[in-house]
């Protein structure tokens, strides 16, 4: 019997006491005309069926977020004994080779006998704790149900009730926002705090060398791991730099020239095709930097005569900055356009020209929203992943070419977290207290330009 | 009167050729920045298409096959040595071949997985055997490259992976008629392969599709129900405010990030299964969500407050007026937004990095808990391959990526143009 199944069973029921809810209210508004009843008959067949359903689902689902838990200690308790101590890897061990033992894959070697019989007993607990489930969610379901249909009669404010119920239920979608930044802060935290138990916050924070390569027996020579952020930060703000210093000027231009001086046919065909460039997915820009502009620059640098790194982070931060232009451009066009028309009636009768206003008048008008725009840009760019991870390198040079390998915090985590992940390694760990600079550097920048932006929209409005 | 001190009209006129120079010149620069970026665009696109249109054919060569009853054993056909059968009509083909060494370059032509096919044409019509049958088998990579010119033959020999024997018999096949380009049904059909002649985007498409399922079931309930509960209900105060904050904090927040939160929350800390579509659609439903509730609170805002007032005028609940007639309004604005977020959702990559969709699996998943890769995973998956045949297959992925992506944004305009309503 799956569990699953026992889900199918409790909404069948509650669309049956739907049914019977609704029943009951139409009998007694039909028997007696004079009767008017609070709701309409559906509100009292609602109630009905949530008193029905929810507790038994909720039930459900606390039972299936913890009994994998419950039981694995309940059944290893028997195997290890309460006085003696097991090392964490052992018991790990043990969890594995149990659950492998429970789905019923086959491992090498011997199988322990104490093992087989706990998993013997496993399966028969799960079995136990199943059909208790089942009987615990019959009885709130049978028992909610009832309990609400004994009860309806005309005066009974069935529909204030379900309005309440999803009312709440609305309060709680909307906390998900809260729950996600609160999911990410402390995951982010933890992690990194105990990143920081084994490697100091200031070698962290300053240290010029980042090579995260641990030994991994005491012995071996070498890569005993070095975790200064200096150089991955770098390397991120070199491409990034570039990447904005050819978003700025081209995203801007573009916006200006869209709102101030292309036709409307001209802006209603340009626009759509400018956002197309943010809506390419980063993957694609990743693959077109490491296969067409990459050797693209590195043979124009050899014309030249310049040694070229095939994973410059030239080609990286060029891409990068094409795939912004539109954040700029879109966001700076609104700003421009919320520039009100007496600005420019003003300058015109001055007898500016149009690119004397727009350089003298609208531009310093709209300079704060256009650094909130290039700020997100920026964090943006910052936050890039994909490109970066296929067009840049993976070695943290400490250096000012452009033309060399650098790289950045997102390539970092990527390398580090794909494959095997050990969660006691300052080398997995490092990977969070990255990403936790990660989030504060685009924090503050996101911070900053929404205030900036929000702040210029109540001035003009 | 003397004229000794110009006249501002004089001063004005001066300069004003060099001004309109300047203005036409201020012009020029924001129309070519445009320009400039249409280009990349044209460029992007026509450069993957330059390299990703010829792998929707694929070499095939046509074989006559023997069905030895001797080699294949009927009550053990699943066993039998199908290659060997490939090899003896090779050799019939060529027949002064000989030594080890050549006669291996010659079976190196057809691609390993051409016995499998054998196999499973046996398997499904096992009157096959005894019987003498053209087969339509698949080709090596590097016989394809060759064929589609890739591979160049005036290079030495030691610099390609192909011999000049090789290319001889190449030859000899394509006229006899034995070798040519055909539509490459595996790429559609087949997961993948370390072989770029075998792998194909089912299993990748397959998991985007769960995944996407996931998100979409999830994100659009829940996103509609916070933009519904922030700009109807919701009194303005602090909490209120810090939700609104937060969820454009949200929007921006690097993608790599919440794959970070998958990771530590979702897999070490509630034990789901790594690479599986079900946390995928989970990392990816936080992710969409502050899109969805964005465009959905404004789909909101639009709708008129008459429309609201008329229903609490004639006796409905908040509720009802919001169920009733609110929301089917806003509707095509909302479900804009959502495709709009679903097509973020599946072009997106890194977070599914994070939580162990980067794996090499070759099975087509069947389940939201089985393993799986998404498409873009797999362009990055195939893009660091490093075979010549796998470029042109990522870039065939990316079209079809692509593809995807226009229909999805065009729904979205069709939308809105279609239900777009001005009060």
């Amino acid at each position: 019997m799956s569990p699953n199944l026992f889900v199918v069973f409790t909404l069948t029921l509650s669309s049956l006491a739907y049914v019977m809810g609704k029943k009951k209210a139409f009998a007694f508004a039909s028997k007696d005309k004079s009767v008017r009843p609070h709701s309409r008959p559906g509100y009292y067949g609602l109630l009905t069926a949530l008193w029905c359903g929810i507790p038994a689902l909720l039930i459900f689902a606390v039972w299936q977020s913890l009994s994998d838990t419950v039981l694995t200690n309940m059944v290893l308790g028997a195997i290890v004994g309460h006085g003696d101590h097991v090392d964490t890897a052992q018991l790990n061990l043990l969890v594995n080779d149990l659950r492998n033992l429970v789905a019923g894959n086959f491992f090498s070697g011997e199988v322990d006998p104490q093992l087989q019989v706990a998993a013997s007993r496993y399966i028969a607990m799960e079995r136990i704790g199943n059909l208790a489930l089942a009987v615990v969610m019959f009885t709130c379901a049978m028992v909610g149900g009832a309990f609400i249909y004994s009860r309806i009669k005309p005066t009974m404010r069935a529909r204030n009730h379900v309005e309440g119920v999803v009312k709440v239920f609305l309060i709680f979608c909307s906390a998900i926002a809260i729950l996600t930044t609160v999911g990410i802060v402390l995951s982010v935290i933890f992690e990194s705090y105990r990143f920081f138990q084994q490697v100091s916050v200031f070698d962290f924070l300053f240290g010029i060398k980042w090579s995260p390569q641990m030994a991994i027996r005491a012995d071996q020579a070498g890569s005993s791991g070095s975790f200064g952020a200096i150089p991955v930060l770098a390397g991120t703000f070199m491409i990034s730099g570039i990447a904005m210093a050819v978003a700025v000027p081209i995203g801007l231009m573009a916006a200006v020239y869209l709102s101030e001086y292309a036709g409307k046919r001209f802006r209603a065909i340009v626009k759509p095709l400018l956002e197309i460039l943010a809506g390419v997915p980063t993957v694609v820009y990743g693959f077109f930097a490491a296969l067409v502009v990459a050797p693209l620059i590195r043979n124009a640098g050899v014309t030249f005569g310049l040694s070229v790194s095939s994973e410059s982070a030239l080609a990286a931060g060029l891409v990068m900055g094409v795939m912004i232009i539109p954040f700029v451009s879109s966001l700076s066009d609104d700003v421009i356009n919320a520039v009100p028309q007496s600005l420019r009636d003003g300058s015109y009768g001055l007898g500016a020209t149009k690119s004397e206003t727009i350089t003298h008048v609208i531009l310093p008008a709209a300079l704060p929203g256009i650094v909130g725009s290039i700020l997100l840009a920026a964090s943006r760019a910052i936050g890039e992943t994909m490109i970066v991870v296929m067009a840049a390198g993976l070695s943290a040079n400490l250096t000012a070419n452009p033309l060399q390998a650098v790289t950045t915090v997102t390539v970092q985590i990527v390398t580090l977290l794909v494959g095997d992940q050990e969660f006691d390694s300052p080398k997995t760990l490092a990977a969070f207290a990255l990403g936790l600079l990660l989030f504060v550097i685009t924090l503050i920048l996101n911070v900053i330009a929404l205030y900036v932006v929000r702040k210029y929209r109540e001035e003009y409005e | 009167m003397e004229k000794q001190t110009p006249s501002t009209m004089d001063i004005v006129n001066r300069g004003l050729a060099r001004r309109y120079r300047k203005e036409k010149r201020f012009k020029l620069f924001g129309l070519s920045a445009i320009v400039v970026s249409m280009l990349f665009l044209v460029f992007l696109f026509g450069s993957i298409t330059a390299n990703g249109w010829t792998a929707f054919r694929q070499a095939a060569i046509y074989l006559d096959i023997t069905f030895d009853e001797q080699m294949l054993d009927v009550e053990n056909m699943r066993n039998a040595n199908y290659a060997k059968l490939i090899k003896t009509s090779m050799a019939e083909l060529f027949p002064d071949v000989n030594g080890r060494s050549k006669t291996r370059q010659l079976n190196k032509l057809v691609s390993s997985g051409a016995a499998f096919e054998l196999q499973d044409m046996v398997l499904k019509n096992p009157t096959l055997i005894g019987t003498t049958k053209r087969a339509r088998l698949p080709a090596d990579d590097e016989v394809d490259m060759l064929l589609k010119g890739h591979i160049s033959r005036d290079v030495p020999e030691s610099e390609r992976r192909i011999s000049d024997d090789q290319i001889g018999w190449v030859d000899q096949l394509v006229e006899s008629g034995r070798l040519e380009l055909k539509f490459n049904t595996t790429f559609f059909t087949a997961g993948d392969s370390r072989e770029p002649e075998l792998s194909g985007i089912k299993g990748a498409i397959m998991g985007s599709m769960f995944t996407l399922l996931i998100t979409l079931a999830l994100s659009f309930p829940i996103g509609v129900s916070a933009a519904v509960y922030l700009e109807e209900f919701a009194p303005s105060n602090r909490w209120t405010d810090l939700i609104e904050v937060n969820i454009n904090n949200l929007a921006a927040v690097p993608s790599i990030v919440f794959g970070l939160l998958g990771l530590a929350v979702f897999l070490n800390f509630f034990g789901l299964p790594r690479s599986a579509p079900l946390v995928g659609g989970l990392v990816l439903t936080l992710m969409t969500l502050p899109t969805i509730i964005i465009a959905s609170r404004a789909s909101l805002k639009s709708v008129p407050p008459s429309i609201r007032e008329a229903a609490l005028g004639v006796g409905a609940s908040k509720m009802q007026a919001i169920t009733h007639h609110v929301l089917p309004l806003a509707m095509p604005g909302m479900m804009t937004g959502t495709i709009i977020g679903m097509a973020q959702a599946l072009g997106e990559t890194a977070p599914l990095l994070m939580i162990g969709m980067v794996a090499f699996i070759v099975d087509v998943p069947g389940s939201m808990t089985d393993p799986a890769t998404v498409l873009p995973v797999q362009i990055y998956l195939w893009a660091d391959s490093p075979e010549r045949a796998f470029v042109e297959r990522t870039s065939a992925a990316i079209m079809v990526l692509l593809t995807f992506l226009i229909f999805m944004n065009g729904a979205a305009v069709f939308l809105r143009k279609k239900f777009e309503r001005r009060w």
